[in-house]
């Protein structure tokens, strides 16, 4: 059974049709690619998944479950993670603090127990520090495990968002363009690690516009264009497609 | 009782537009900057204080009423240049303080150059009531309601007519591209804070008359300004002075038929209630988050 | 967050424990009491303004419920004193939750406005109930006693709000550094982001509002046993704007800034007074200043410049 089920989503902003009634399904344990020129509604899509926007019509399922509509936090406690495009990373935390926000549902997040700083939670969260540093390991951060959110780089700061995604133990992660503003040593050893999470056994759902990138990890991949499903297939089959091939080399413009 | 209604609706009016004319205020800073100016109500009473003292140092009527628009007008642009434009993108909390500041400074000066007593102001064409209805109407309520239907005009047709109108526009819906299409924002900052500034002490000048002045009247007409601004949605120049209208009507019909001792918490009450049902005001925009 | 957070923890029962020692006279215990007191209410607001990056232009209301409640409920009913004060923070607590949810779905600036309406419309209540607050003259406040033991001499005065602002600092420090703090940060760092790990953004929002109200109307019962009277202007938008600016000016998201705003602010109005009717200038230009030349507020700005963590 699919993990994740699609069917005729569609979301309007006033007379801007950004999604038209998309339909797919989304095999666990797979890397899911959505591709599309700028503006095809791929972020959107992202967002009305995971719960950023509400869509105006249409279905989504996780595990046969409805889910459209639900806010952010109801679906990351049904394993639902994600990455921006646009980074947002908390300036005003440390880089391990940043990736133990990730862990924040597994977490005893009682005010008073906190204030009192029991034994309970500081030893808790100690672990967790742990954790979340071995996570930034994962993720090749070794170097920045003291730093400061704000002190560190454009691509760095891509990697902590996967660890702090990766924090929240998902099933199924959303990255949005992770290997955008990257030069072409950071885009394959984004390429790599996304590999590895995939390994991990976390159903793996990416946009990006790096095809190298996309075709290489893809099992499967689904082509937007103006918020519209285009295609839909392995990369062999979108390669040959010439509905896609038309729509990339600007037969539409 | 229809008398009554229509008494305190004429009062209600007449304040309204005071409060309509310190939201466009409001309205034109926040558009140009997203700050929300706390001093705006310090240029209402400044225009009713230098009014008073030009008009008893002797000037000429029209010469102090001018005046007194003009240096208000010029102490918004000092603002502006030495306290709002050097820091340009600070937090929203870092900006009120600062203008909380400033209206300090004015308010602080005034108190000890002008002293604390409470002032008035001849009413410009006399005190003879006008009868309508059984209700009667002030002259000077005439002059309040005319200047401010001109000022709405005026800048309605400033807006939308000239260049100078179209840039500030431009600058209010994207400032980044209002800078790439070789608008001077800073030029744009500059000329809201002198317009808003003088819409306030014109509403100063215009309700003295009726409502007196004294040194810290600023205060409750500032605030009042602001939920009218709110009220209308921020950034909403319409609904600025439909905000504005509402405020001082219901705050009359409130204080004739509810109570006068809580007439002040009226607009305060009724922002509440309009945030909690509807919070964008009456007229602001649905704005989606981009992530 | 690290151990060294808590060394400045030290320092600030160093001083309290030293300073009734070498105060010289009464004058400067009570304002160190009234210093110590604005800071406990500045910590509290500083979790909201400055941690969780929401804004509150109404916390001098907050602070007025619960002095009224301290003052109306004894002299009134013949309630106990400590029974007031905890229906002051129960009602402070119980109205801050009711407006909280619509409050936070506001942002910035309307944000500001609600806030402020709902401090306006405390003040005016207070002002215009004359037979229950004395109007604007204000109304005296019973002593405060416990187990028959009356609280009056300033020295312990002291000592009480001494050990109340230690637990309160070492509180806002363990609070920070938790799960709970983390996620109130995280909501003011991006907010998307903290909603896609599963924070539920309005209910932290709501808990850090209605905490710190509960703190200030706690304070405010106190400052009105403390001082014996309270007046109106406890409660006043003026208020609620310096107790913001202590915040802001120490530091925002600064446990130790809070306590140098607080003492800062506190001890301004009395260096004014020498400028006799310049006072209100000088604070203005003041604020204005602090703002432009250190818009992040004294000790983070300081803590940037020497290196050290906050």
């Amino acid at each position: 059974m699919a993990l994740l089920d699609v069917t005729q989503l569609s979301i309007h902003f006033g007379g801007v049709k950004a999604v038209q009634e998309v339909s797919f399904s989304i095999d666990p344990g797979i890397v899911y690619s959505v591709i599309g020129p700028n503006g095809a509604g791929k972020t959107t899509l992202f967002n009305l998944i995971t719960g950023v926007y509400k869509p105006t019509s249409g279905e989504i399922r996780l595990d046969g479950e409805s889910i459209a509509g639900k806010s952010p936090d109801e679906l990351a406690r049904r394993g639902v993670a994600r990455t921006f495009q646009n980074l947002q990373i908390c300036m005003n935390m440390s880089a391990v603090e940043n990736v133990m926000v990730g862990a924040h549902l597994r977490l005893d997040r009682n005010l008073i127990k906190a204030a009192l700083r029991l034994p309970s939670i500081t030893r808790r969260d100690a672990e967790l520090r742990a954790e979340a540093s071995e996570l930034m390991r994962f993720v090749g951060l070794d170097q920045y495990l003291e730093a400061r959110a704000d002190s560190m780089p454009y691509g760095a700061l891509k990697r902590l968002e996967i660890a702090r995604a990766l924090a929240m133990k998902p099933r199924v992660i959303f990255l949005d363009e992770p290997a955008a503003g990257l030069n072409p040593k950071e885009t394959i050893e984004v390429d790599h690690l996304v590999r590895k999470v995939a390994d991990s056994g976390i159903t793996v759902v990416l946009v990006e516009h790096d095809m190298k990138m996309v075709m290489n990890l893809s099992d499967r991949i689904l082509v937007l264009d103006y918020g519209k499903k285009l295609a839909e297939g392995t990369g062999e089959e979108i390669r040959r497609n010439p509905d896609v091939i038309a729509a990339y080399l600007g037969a539409h413009a | 009782m229809l008398a009554q209604l229509l008494q305190f609706l004429f009062s209600g009016i007449t304040v309204g537009a005071t409060y309509a004319l310190a939201a466009l205020g409001f309205t034109l800073i926040y558009n140009a900057s997203n700050v929300i100016n706390f001093a705006q109500g310090e240029f209402i009473m400044l225009g009713g204080m230098l009014a008073v003292l030009f008009t008893q140092a002797g000037l000429p009527l029209p010469a102090a009423l001018l005046l007194a628009v003009l240096v208000p007008a010029v102490v918004g642009v000092l603002i502006e240049k030495l306290a709002i434009e050097p820091v340009k993108g600070a937090e929203t909390v870092t900006l009120i303080i600062i203008t909380i500041g400033a209206s300090l400074v004015i308010r602080g000066l005034v108190q000890v150059f002008l002293g604390k007593n409470t002032h008035s102001l001849p009413a410009f064409s006399g005190d003879t009531p006008i009868e309508i209805l059984g209700a009667t109407l002030m002259p000077q309520s005439l002059w309040v309601l005319g200047v401010t239907a001109v000022v709405v005009v005026v800048l309605w047709y400033f807006f939308n007519r000239t260049l100078t109108g179209k840039a500030m526009l431009a600058t209010s819906f994207n400032r980044v591209a209002a800078e790439l299409v070789g608008i001077n924002t800073n030029g744009v900052l500059f000329m809201s804070f002198a317009m808003s500034a003088a819409l306030g002490a014109m509403g100063g000048i215009l309700i003295t008359p009726i409502t007196l002045t004294s040194y810290d009247v600023g205060i409750m007409l500032g605030l009042k300004g602001f939920v009218a601004a709110v009220l209308g949605g921020l950034g909403n120049g319409l609904g600025a002075v439909v905000g504005g209208l509402l405020v001082g009507v219901l705050e009359a019909m409130g204080a004739g038929y509810l109570s006068s001792a809580y007439k002040d918490a009226i607009p305060f009450a009724l922002i509440l209630f309009i945030l909690f049902f509807m919070p964008r005001g009456l007229f602001g925009a649905k704005v989606t988050d981009r992530v | 967050m690290h151990k060294r957070a808590y060394t400045g923890l030290y320092i600030v029962i160093a001083v309290l424990a030293v300073l009734p020692f070498v105060l010289p006279n009464s004058f400067y215990v009570d304002l160190a009491i009234r210093m110590a007191i604005n800071a406990i209410i500045v910590l509290g607001l500083n979790l909201l303004i400055g941690f969780a990056g929401q804004i509150s232009l109404g916390h001098a209301g907050f602070l007025g419920i619960g002095a009224y409640a301290s003052a109306v409920l004894p002299s009134h009913f013949g309630w106990n004193p400590v029974l007031a004060m905890l229906a002051g923070a129960l009602a402070t607590g119980a109205l801050a939750a009711l407006v909280a949810r619509p409050i936070f779905k506001l942002k910035g600036n309307y944000l500001a406005m609600a806030t402020l309406g709902l401090g306006i419309i405390i003040n005016i209540t207070v002002r215009n109930e004359a037979q229950w607050t004395g109007g604007p003259d204000g109304m005296p406040v019973p002593a405060f006693g416990l187990f028959g033991f009356e609280l009056t001499s300033d020295k312990h005065w002291y000592w009480v709000v001494a050990a109340l602002l230690t637990v309160s600092v070492w509180a806002s420090l363990n609070l920070i550094d938790s799960p709970f703090g983390r996620a109130l940060r995280a909501l003011h760092g991006s907010e998307v982001a903290s909603r896609v790990v599963g924070v539920d953004v309005v209910r932290y929002k709501v808990a850090i509002f209605v905490l710190s109200a509960v703190f200030a109307s706690l304070m405010g019962s106190i400052t009105a046993h403390y001082v014996g009277f309270v007046t109106p202007n406890l409660a006043d938008f003026f208020h609620s704007i310096e107790l913001v600016t202590m915040v802001v000016i120490g530091g925002m998201a600064s446990v130790y800034g809070s306590l140098i705003g607080a003492v800062l602010l506190t001890a301004l109005p009395q260096a004014l007074a020498t400028f006799e009717g310049w006072e209100t200038v000088a604070f203005g230009a003041i604020l204005m200043v602090c703002m432009i030349f250190l818009p992040k507020g004294l000790v983070p700005t300081l803590a940037a410049k020497f290196g050290k963590g906050d």
